[in-house]
């Protein structure tokens, strides 16, 4: 398990030996400048269209400075309804994380905690779901999902079909291939003794789950649940195809709404995109680490 | 397992058949009944019970008569290609440049990743304020003319820029934190040697990331295959831009929905995935069990 | 042909001949949805018990725009303040809407939803997928039997309630043709004369973009109506004659002699910024629908005029073109009849037409009673326009298949704009997915 290594990894480099400035040195620092530059260049020049009137930009060409405004943030919030769509996606994505990771720690926890022969069968039948081709499944998925009765408190459709219920049990089933591959590596790296010790004071196979294994997988649900937040934020194909109603679509999906059949404004578009990003942008700056150890947990297992 | 009591039997049973059911459910049999829907030629309209067999004509239509599947795989095909010779190799050399304790490397890494956190389809939005022909900023900067989206001989590589773009962040991340794991002991044994940086990378490093750079280049076949946002945001994958994923969606999803031959072109592109998930599993298993 | 006298006999020509037969099987029809109609209210009157339902019903609206939506929110609110119901109004992306429309009708669709005369509705009423509002053509009155007819399905019942159309025509700003001293070309000779004389003065002729895939097949129905006239281009829409052929070949060989005029690397450019260069007085002219003028400030409008395509064949005339009808269908179990029916009835009055006129100036309205006084010059003549038609067209892709028209018609005229080269093995793959697309 080489996960300890990359725990350290946004936070310091191997201990090395430092060197006075060559030459050598001054030609990477202006290589990885322009090129974290050039890679940053696409969002800045996002932000900066959407701080302009669309009346200047026309009339003078995007390559010009002046017609500054944040009106475009103002019309977007208001013609695409933001405030709703934001809150869909909270209530879309804070549920799908949590069933996400719960089952999935609970299927990781079995294939970690015991040497079964189905085990491996059940990893690959688990991780290879989460690789699909989503459209592929789609028909099936959809004629399903319309067959499938709520009752009426659950969704006002009464349906599968257009209810977050839905669109949160599919991201789930999606998702947990992935978070069962890196929580059953990460549990197979806990010492088995932990286990044998816990069965000599008689726990449950519950209470080994939940008290002894489930504490000690806190930075890898951490990383997982950052990065699976962003990743069902983000997700656009679903909702755009499972859901019916405008107003229940999560903010990602609505962000169509700009790009209007008859008009289409860049700049109204752009400050929709920065809106839209904003909260994956927060989570990122604020869980950064977290979120770089939840990729590389998935790959760099050992 | 004697030592479990019912009630473990019943707890263990419940943790693994909840999640199994739900992704058999929602996942392999809508994926079985794909395979099962390409031999029909379902309008996607009506009950099950009116659907007509008419067994391997979708596959004959996607071979023979339908113009966009040839270039749909080589469009699949040179996206793989260019992830692989261009993307991937420039985000693993940038893995290995800011392995180094750099200052100022933290800005670096975030500047490179931040791509990663945005959603795809927001990708193609934010692309296009740049290679819109007539109001983008790329042919404002040099005067050009030309028209990145639209041009069938050009559009492809304007978008594997921005799927590059992306990528490399990902690869960047996934390989870096391989590096970082290396045992420093290696290097140092081999530069007190006298091997150079380049040669140490290549003799030493390189050798022993290779449960890494296999999942690298699974990761990297997997994006070529799945490709789909990126394109569809920016004309649905017609025109220069076909890439399976696209073709399975507008025969499928759109107002055409001729199910039958749609499910058709996913059945091939699950049968390919389904190949290099193979492949991927017994990797990492086969990793997994060292 | 001679020309019709009044717009109702312009609009009469505007039906397919697949339904124009029907009129008399359509009264018969319309009294048994009068009978039917007693029946769901009955049951309506059951059904309703909720009480809430009883003062909503729901619309899926594609009109996402904030000026069409706005226009909505206005003719709804007339609802409510008229009959005392209130809309839900479902708004999704015009392009959402269309594409997911399947899944939507087979799903819980709104009770009234948003949709377009042509093929398409034809289809769904034939299987069943939205609900008979016979009852509710008895009720209105200003719709010429022309839009009557349109609103029909096979079996004779109307299955959709118009609100509004608009024409395809080729505009250009007043402004520029002055300037240069342009005359409106009648014949396709001047109008590849007038396109040389733009060229010199550094205009580009014909605006044109096709990324999105639809606004070509407006080039192309336009010469196919010019060419081989109405009937022969709505038996070809309904895959009745070959695209082969030589009639076809020539609309593409005519079409591939006016692309140099026509703005390049149009595949990467949306009609919005094609509109733009008009408006920018860059391009001499495009041909588009009405919703063009969307594009142009309010200040701008009265500089924007248009004139139909001009004459190809003599023998075929100048008289036809597209004119696509929008408007409104009733989902087929809707929750609450009684309010749906109520609702459609309000958005095929004449005070919902009203209502429109006043605040949208890019689409005409249906209803001929409607109080059109506050058209704009350009909407005025757009009506006349349509007036005066011989035949009347709903635009390719709503005049035939959806899966031929998206997923064989728009890659197909894709390639032909990139390469016009090989017409004859474009119209030979074209006519092979034909055979198996409506064989099936």
């Amino acid at each position: 398990m080489t996960a300890t290594s990359t725990r350290e990894l946004a936070t310091a480099a191997p201990a090395g030996h430092r060197r006075a400035p060559r030459p050598a040195r001054v030609v990477l620092h202006l290589f990885l400048g322009t090129v974290a530059i050039g890679w940053l260049f696409p969002i800045l020049w996002a932000v900066l269209t959407s701080l302009r009137s669309y009346r200047y930009t026309a009339a003078n060409g995007y390559v010009s400075l002046g017609g500054w405004t944040l009106d475009n943030y103002v019309t977007a919030w208001r013609t695409a309804e933001f405030g709703k769509h934001f809150l869909n996606s909270v209530y879309i994505t804070v549920p799908a994380v949590l069933l996400t990771l719960f089952l999935a720690s609970c299927v990781a926890f079995v294939i970690a905690r015991f040497s079964w022969k189905v085990n491996l069968a059940l990893l690959g039948l688990f991780t290879a779901a989460n690789l699909l081709p989503q459209q592929a499944l789609l028909i099936p998925l959809f004629r399903m999902f319309t067959e499938i009765p709520l009752p009426a408190w659950m969704s006002d459709s009464e349906l599968l079909y257009d209810s977050y219920w839905g669109l949160i049990l599919v991201n789930v089933a999606f998702q947990c291939g992935f978070c069962v591959f890196v929580l059953s590596n990460y549990m197979k790296a806990l010492p088995h003794e932990l286990y044998e010790a816990a069965m000599v004071d008689g726990a449950s196979i519950w209470r080994q789950y939940w008290q002894v294994t489930m504490p000690l997988c806190r930075p890898a649900l951490a990383a997982l649940a950052t990065l699976e937040v962003t990743w069902i934020y983000n997700e656009f194909f679903w909702a755009t195809v499972l859901m019916r109603t405008g107003d229940k679509f999560p903010v990602t999906s609505s962000l169509n709404n700009l790009r209007g059949e008859f008009f289409t404004d860049n700049n109204l578009v752009s400050a929709g995109s920065v809106l839209v990003a904003i909260p994956t942008l927060v989570i990122f700056f604020l869980l950064q680490k977290q979120f770089v150890r939840g990729l590389t947990l998935g790959a760099s297992k050992g | 397992m004697r030592l479990l009591s019912r009630t473990d039997r019943v707890v263990l049973t419940l943790m693994v058949l909840v999640p199994l059911l739900l992704v058999v459910g929602l996942v392999w049999l809508p994926a079985l009944a794909t395979v099962l829907l390409s031999g029909t030629d379902w309008d996607g309209i009506g009950p099950l019970g009116e659907i007509d067999w008419v067994g391997w004509k979708n596959y004959d239509d996607v071979l023979n008569i339908y113009p966009p599947f040839v270039p749909a795989i080589q469009h699949n095909l040179l996206w793989l290609a260019a992830l692989f010779v261009v993307a991937t190799p420039f985000g693993m050399l940038l893995a290995v440049l800011l392995d180094k304790e750099l200052r100022g490397g933290r800005f670096y890494q975030t500047a490179l990743y931040l791509p990663v956190v945005l959603s795809l389809a927001l990708i193609g939005f934010i692309w296009q304020l740049i290679y819109s022909r007539d109001q983008g900023l790329l042919n404002a900067v040099l005067g050009s003319n030309v028209d990145w989206y639209g041009d069938s001989n050009v559009n492809i590589w304007a978008v594997l820029v921005a799927a590059g773009w992306r990528h490399v962040g990902y690869i960047m991340l996934l390989y870096l934190a391989g590096l970082k794991g290396v045992d420093p002991s290696l290097r140092e044994a081999a530069a007190v040697d006298g091997s150079s940086e380049t040669s140490t990378f290549f003799r030493v490093v390189f050798p022993v990331m290779r449960p890494i750079n296999i999942i690298v280049l699974v990761v990297t076949v997997i994006e070529s295959l799945r490709a789909f946002d990126l394109v569809w945001v920016i004309n649905k994958g017609r025109n220069g831009l076909e890439l399976l994923s696209a073709l399975v969606t507008s025969n499928v999803v759109g107002e055409a929905s001729r199910i039958g031959f749609g499910s058709a072109l996913a059945t091939i592109m699950l049968v390919v995935s389904l190949v290099f998930i193979t492949v991927y599993l017994a990797t990492v298993m086969r990793e997994g069990q060292r | 042909m001679s020309r019709p006298r009044s717009q109702a006999e312009y609009l009469a020509r505007l039906v397919p001949p697949s339904v124009a037969g029907l009129h008399r099987r359509a009264l018969l029809a319309g009294a048994a949805g009068a009978g039917a109609l007693l029946g769901t209210g009955l049951l309506a009157g059951c059904g309703t018990d909720s009480g809430a339902d009883a003062k909503t019903v729901s619309l899926g609206s594609n009109q996402s725009d904030p000026k069409p939506k706005d226009v909505i929110a206005k003719v709804m609110d007339g609802f409510k303040t008229s009959s005392g119901v209130e809309v839900a109004i479902n708004t999704v992306d015009h392009n959402t809407f269309q594409e997911n429309i399947n899944n939507y009708l087979q799903g819980k669709p709104d009770d009234v939803f948003m949709w377009f005369a042509g093929y398409r509705m034809r289809f769904f009423a034939a299987k069943g997928l939205t609900g008979d509002v016979s009852d509710v053509w008895g009720k209105l009155s200003g719709y010429s039997d022309a839009f009557k007819k349109a609103s029909t399905g096979d079996d004779g019942k109307q299955y959709f309630v118009p609100s509004s159309y608009y024409p395809w025509a080729v505009f250009y700003r007043k402004s520029v043709w002055q300037q240069h001293g342009y005359q409106v070309p009648q014949t396709l000779d001047e109008l590849t004369t007038l396109a040389g004389q733009m060229k010199k003065d550094g205009l580009v002729p014909i605006a044109f973009a096709d990324k999105d895939g639809w606004p070509a097949m407006g080039t192309f129905d336009i010469l196919n109506l010019r060419i081989n006239g109405y009937q022969f281009h709505v038996d070809l829409m309904a895959g009745k004659e070959a695209w082969t052929s030589d009639k076809v070949k020539t609309v593409f060989d005519t079409w591939a002699g006016l692309l140099p005029i026509h703005q390049p690397d149009a595949l990467g450019r949306t009609w919005q910024e094609a509109a733009q260069s008009v408006q920018q007085k860059k391009s001499g002219m495009y041909l588009l629908g009405l919703f063009v003028a969307q594009q142009f400030g309010d200040d701008e409008q009265d500089d924007l005029d248009f004139f139909t395509f001009p004459e190809i064949d003599s023998t075929v005339g100048a008289k036809a073109l597209d004119a696509p009808i929008d408007g409104y269908m009733m989902a087929r179990k809707p929750k609450s009849p009684a309010n749906a029916r109520k609702l459609l009835e309000w958005v095929g009055s004449k005070d919902a037409a009203d209502i429109t006129v006043k605040n949208d100036p890019s689409t005409l309205v249906a209803n001929t009673g409607a109080d059109t006084s506050g058209y704009t010059a350009l909407q005025r003549k757009a009506a006349e326009l349509v007036g005066s038609a011989t035949e009347i067209a709903q635009f390719l892709d709503r005049d035939t298949r959806p899966d031929f028209a998206s997923t064989v018609i728009i890659p197909a005229f894709q390639q032909f704009i990139k390469d016009p080269k090989d017409i004859g093995g474009l119209l030979t793959s074209i006519e092979n997915q034909k055979k198996s697309i409506f064989t099936s």
